[in-house]
């Protein structure tokens, strides 16, 4: 099978990804918390039409309706048999509306579970279950498998291990929410050279906060990638802010056109959004990435110094000269 | 730490000062035998070892968590070596004597909504502080609310949302609460990635907890008020 995701990259310096699909289906009526997945079978035309709006808004690839597509998150909605269906359905119809020159991304979210030895998942039934997605994705027609979101580095190494079953080449973002590490902890840096060891070529942040912050991410990814490795972004449309009883996304169009010009000059090749973000926005990121890069460019975030020192360490060695200590009285 | 603590044997204040330690490390077969030790070498009693060792080493936790030391996998492999040490102490807690339960809390994120790692996290934390935690889970709706508040006598509501979706149900619970006449009952707690302070206020909860650290102070925090007001209204 050719890998279309090099193949693309060999041609293009910069690829730009698409935008939000749960904000855009919110807005197009999906408000009652019932499984997104779901509307590729009963609303195909509301998902198609997402998917149009980002190739007229000129994206490269766009991404299947299918992140919470795995049984675990299905589940919570009475729909852990159609895996493979609804999956297949989100892949097709995006296939469909892609046709031959873009590209579709299959989109692998999270379990939302907690693997062992933190909670009840093992490594073996997670795997499977991202199998099992995947293979609905690869029916449907995807070129790549683009494992997102995610925070804990084992769920990645199951969802690879799943994803791989279709041969397909595969993309990994995960999403530094917390102190610029994910919710488990990992560091850019963590995440982007345990990732190349694993053998994953595109790799980087998706989702979490706004492009202020994942601009520090990229910034730190780009510090200690490896060589070889090609850095992806998709910045949520700024923050959402609760205004007159109803949910907004503060950043605009310019602002995010702003956001993928500054991803450029960190070298980060692979450019899209995430939530609150719309066509509108992407076509404002489109016109930017077709003009002349920044002349230069000034980080909008303050660099860090060195790598903040997990205090763990520090207790660990406190507790170590303690018990020597005490051995040595004895 | 305190008075009190500087008053124990020196050995036990170590006892206390690794056990709190090894919670923090998330070392649960220490910590169980820690807690054998401070009962049956030291003759502590449980609410002791739950004072000077347990809740004050998840302290520490939580406060490392906060301020983004700690994260989630460390604070879930401490709140279980927490509850393995409680599984011993419990048999000898009978009706939790001589250990003050800081409140009931029911909690759980809201309907429409399946988000669990972080309810789950601010549960334990809250276990860990000494509140009795009715966990509801996920997708839970305001009647299932209002019947646990009543049946368990809660003093904290604690509602979660993951969504921007789902975030406004905590409005529709809070105006049910008001409904039912069990507003003034109840502190509401409010958390959740989307959410922010103002959000908290315009559905009128008592306070937004932007993680699980900061559910614990502001649920210990505002529990005080509420028992001083108690206090006061039943001399009146």
């Amino acid at each position: 099978m050719t890998d279309r995701l090099l193949e693309l990259l060999e041609r293009k310096p910069i690829v730009m990804g698409d935008g939000a699909m749960g904000t855009m289906l919110q807005r197009a009526g999906l408000t009652d918390g019932s499984a997104p997945e779901l509307w590729n079978v009963t609303h195909p035309e509301v998902v198609r039409a997402i998917y149009q709006g980002y190739v007229d808004a000129g994206s490269d690839f766009i991404t299947t309706n299918s992140f919470g597509g795995n049984r675990f998150r299905l589940k919570l909605h009475h729909l852990q048999d159609r895996v493979f269906e609804l999956n297949r359905a989100a892949a097709a119809l995006a296939r469909e509306v892609a046709g031959p020159d873009r590209l579709v991304a299959g989109s692998v979210g999270p379990t939302g579970e907690l693997l062992e030895p933190l909670g009840p998942l093992t490594q073996a039934e997670a795997a499977e279950a991202f199998a099992e997605q995947a293979a609905g994705l690869a029916a449907g027609g995807v070129d790549f498998i683009l494992i997102e979101t995610m925070s804990s580095l084992e769920e990645v190494q199951a969802a690879l291990a799943g994803a791989r079953t279709t041969g397909l080449p595969v993309a990994v973002t995960m999403t530094f929410d917390t102190n610029y590490r994910t919710m488990m902890g990992v560091t850019p840096a963590q995440a982007v050279q345990t990732l190349h060891r694993w053998g994953v070529t595109v790799i980087g942040a998706n989702c979490g906060n706004g492009p202020k912050e994942i601009e520090r991410v990229m910034w730190e990814m780009a510090q200690a990638k490896p060589e070889g490795v090609v850095l992806m972004a998709q910045s949520n449309a700024g923050l959402p802010r609760w205004q007159q009883g109803e949910i907004s996304y503060d950043g605009t169009p310019p602002v995010m056109a702003e956001y993928a010009q500054r991803m450029r000059a960190l070298g980060v090749r692979v450019i899209g959004a995430c939530c609150g973000s719309t066509p509108a926005h992407l076509a404002a990121m489109r016109a930017a990435l077709d003009g002349p890069p920044l002349a230069e460019y000034h980080p909008a975030f303050e660099v860090p110094e060195t790598a903040a020192k997990g205090a763990t360490a520090e207790r660990r060695a406190r507790r170590a000269a303690q018990r020597s200590g005490r051995e040595e009285g004895e | 730490m305190s008075d009190e603590f500087d008053a124990l044997p020196a050995e036990l204040q170590e006892l206390y000062l690794n056990m709190q330690d090894d919670l923090y490390d998330g070392l649960k077969d220490e910590v169980v035998e820690g807690t054998v030790r401070a009962l049956e070498e030291f003759g502590q009693t449980p609410a002791q070892i739950l004072q000077y060792g347990l809740v004050a080493g998840m302290d520490i936790v939580g406060a490392d968590f906060r301020d983004g030391i700690l994260f989630v996998p460390e604070v879930l492999m401490a709140a279980k070596a927490m509850k393995a040490a409680m599984e011993v102490l419990r048999p000898l807690l009978t009706d939790y004597k001589g250990v003050e339960k800081q409140g009931t809390v029911v909690i759980g994120t809201v309907k429409g909504d399946i988000h669990d790692i972080g309810k789950n996290l601010v549960a334990m934390m809250l276990e860990g502080a000494g509140f009795e935690v009715i966990n509801l889970g996920i997708n839970v709706d305001a009647d299932a609310f209002i019947q646990a508040i009543r049946e368990h006598d809660a003093d904290i509501l604690g509602m979660s949302a993951l969504l921007t979706t789902t975030m406004p149900y905590m409005r529709t619970v809070i105006n049910r609460l008001i409904e039912e006449g069990l507003r003034d009952q109840v502190i509401v707690l409010v958390g959740g990635a989307p959410l922010t302070e103002a959000f908290a206020e315009d559905i009128g909860a008592d306070r937004y907890c932007r993680d699980a650290a900061v559910a614990v102070e502001a649920a210990k925090a505002l529990m005080q008020i509420k028992k001083e007001a108690r206090r006061v209204k039943s001399m009146a």
